[in-house]
């Protein structure tokens, strides 16, 4: 029994790893191919099979549309010259690109990424580790891989990767408490913080921001919406300024930083903030998908006519959120060429001023939705009013907060 | 100098709350991507696009059409109608070229031949296209229209050696000019 559990553990931590891996290679080539179909190029479409390095005559030229990109960059980046300034503090300087990946690919183990699978009597969660404060360990996890970055931009023991340390440091922090305060109106919602239950009452009572099925046609659910997809907007953008992406990249802007924190970086070790990033986006695409769009579940009731603990539907569901992921992936990068990027403090602004209280809002009112039957609707009436004033002062102090210039003095 | 005060544009509530023109935006990205993939972006024609976005992929399509008359391309030397050389090595092309690529060595014309009154001809004449900077110098200097830039662009090789073109390769690049040469005068 005991032996049976190690054992599924351990295909696990090796299958996830693997898929999350692989999953940043895709990223990697949808990256290009798809900034490149945005911006009228084409893009790299002409890797082939390298079969020439392994002593063959001739490369393998497959119609693959360049497939086989992420093989050579990654290839590339094993083969470049391994740089080492030498006014770097060496062992921080070491540490830094570990400690940006890692992080970032062990919060990948609480994430559920299909049902559960039977074998024999025994019911295997397909996560690495099923806990019971799944969002809580990402949180915690995920705001480790700062250290990775704040070191690296410090023992470079240069200035522009100084600056993008320090921006990120201070980002990460700031936007941290957006991230945990919008994710409360979901977890009241479910009353549990297991991602493993939370996928499987969305696979049965419809989406969290779809609720067309099972328990979700009742009213409380729609009203909910409301502050669910308030919610949802801070979430996601408070995951784009997590993982540095566009437009919140400000730690590695080039324009402004050179590189940013990882400008003194070369070969491998680049290569590993590199992994580390797209590993962080995979992992926030993957969180948003597990908490607003249902994990792995098809959706629309289907789940419920598959047998249930079968491994063909385990693998059916793995696809169907891998696809899912994907698809959010695809959204970074569009948001990635669609949105410029903004000014460290109207960053700081975005996060301390707007989305800051309106998480904080957001929460009274999805509690104040949850609590309808127990309270009635008078008391419900009253509670809002106090809530639009409360709001009504916070904007005022908002307002105050944000320092615009006088009219005429750009 | 006259000051002159610029008024920040007043937002709307629409463009204050920002998700609208993040959304706009999004949908003008998401056009632009449909439409290289259906090859069918602005301009796509004009540029002669493969089929994806406006580009043209460079060895299987070519713009040579498209060069202009005066394209500067690699450096070659042009016969006469009768294939006679026009360069007589007076040595000018080497000694204004920048980067020095051209190296000439010049020969006689023995006296027995028909136009020994030339004098000279090149026995050797090599441009470096590795130091060739494609600025033309040597077409504006040269006295006997012996050498024009021509619009071959595609110059390689695997090694330093081949990247240096002798005076058949010259010859072979540059072709037959025809045109009025004072030197082929009869009379004089």
């Amino acid at each position: 029994m005991e032996i049976t559990l190690l054992i599924a553990a351990a295909i696990k931590i090796g299958v996830f790893l693997g898929v999350t891996l692989t999953l940043v290679s895709v990223c990697v080539i949808f990256e290009r191919r798809f900034s490149a179909i945005i911006q009228d190029r084409v893009g790299p479409n002409r890797t082939m099979i390298p079969l020439s390095i392994l002593g063959f005559k001739k490369d393998l030229a497959l119609p693959i549309g360049g497939l086989t990109q992420p093989m050579a960059d990654g290839l590339k980046f094993i083969l470049k010259e391994d740089f080492t300034p030498s006014y770097v503090r060496k062992a921080f300087f070491w540490l830094a690109p570990c400690m940006t990946m890692v992080p970032a690919l062990i919060t990948m183990a609480v994430v559920p990424f299909g049902s559960p699978i039977e074998f024999g009597d025994l019911v295997i969660p397909m996560a690495v580790a099923d806990l019971n404060v799944g969002p809580l360990f990402i949180f915690a996890i995920a705001s480790l891989s700062v250290y990775g970055i704040t070191l690296a931009g410090w023992s470079s023991n240069s200035k522009y990767p100084f600056f993008g340390g320090v921006r990120s440091c201070a980002q990460m922090i700031s936007y941290e408490i957006a991230l945990g305060l919008s994710v409360i109106p979901v977890l009241m919602m479910f009353g549990t913080l297991n991602l493993g239950h939370i996928v499987e009452y969305q696979a049965n009572n419809g989406w969290l921001l779809l609720p067309l099925w099972g328990e979700g046609l009742t009213a409380e659910r729609w009203w909910m919406l409301i502050p669910l997809v308030v919610s949802f907007f801070i979430f996601t953008t408070s995951i784009f300024a997590e993982t540095n992406r566009t437009p919140f990249d400000l730690p590695e802007c080039e324009t402004e930083l050179v590189g940013g924190y990882h400008t003194e970086y070369s070969s491998m070790k680049f290569a590993l903030f590199f992994l580390g990033e797209y590993a962080a986006m995979i992992i926030g695409s993957a969180l948003i998908v597990t908490l607003f769009f249902g994990g792995w579940s098809i959706g629309f009731g289907i789940d419920g006519l598959l047998p249930t603990g079968a491994w063909w539907v385990s693998l059916l569901h793995i696809g169907c959120f891998l696809t899912k992921v994907t698809i959010f992936i695809l959204f970074f990068i569009l948001v990635r060429w669609t949105v410029p990027r903004f000014r460290y403090d109207q960053l700081m602004n975005l996060g301390w001023i707007v989305f800051f209280e309106a998480a904080l809002i957001n929460v009274f009112i999805a509690a104040l939705i949850l609590a309808v039957p127990h309270i009635g609707y008078l008391a419900f009436g009253v509670c809002l009013a106090i809530l639009l004033v409360i709001t009504g002062v916070l904007f005022a102090i908002a307002k105050s907060a944000i320092h615009t210039p006088k009219e005429g003095t750009i | 100098m006259a000051t002159i005060k610029v008024t920040r544009p007043k937002l709307s509530v629409g463009e204050k709350v920002y998700f609208g023109s993040i959304f706009k935006g999004m949908i003008v990205t998401l056009r632009h991507a449909f439409k290289s993939v259906m090859g069918k972006s602005r301009g796509a024609d004009e540029f002669n696009s493969s089929g994806v976005g406006i580009t043209m992929q460079y060895p299987e399509q070519k713009w040579d059409d498209e060069l202009p008359e005066y394209y500067r391309g690699t450096p070659a030397l042009v016969t006469d109608e009768l294939d006679r050389e026009r360069c007589v090595s007076c040595q000018l092309c080497e000694f204004i070229c920048p980067p020095k690529a051209i190296k000439i060595t010049p020969g006689e014309i023995p006296s027995n031949d028909e136009w020994s009154k030339v004098e000279k001809r090149p026995q050797e004449f090599d441009i470096d296209m590795i130091r060739c900077i494609y600025c033309g110098m040597c077409e504006e200097v040269c006295p006997e229209q012996a050498i024009y830039l021509r619009p071959d662009y595609i110059v390689t090789g695997t090694s330093r050696k081949e990247m240096v073109h002798g005076k058949d390769r010259l010859y072979e690049i540059g072709g037959k000019r025809i045109g009025l040469v004072n030197k082929w005068n009869e009379l004089k």
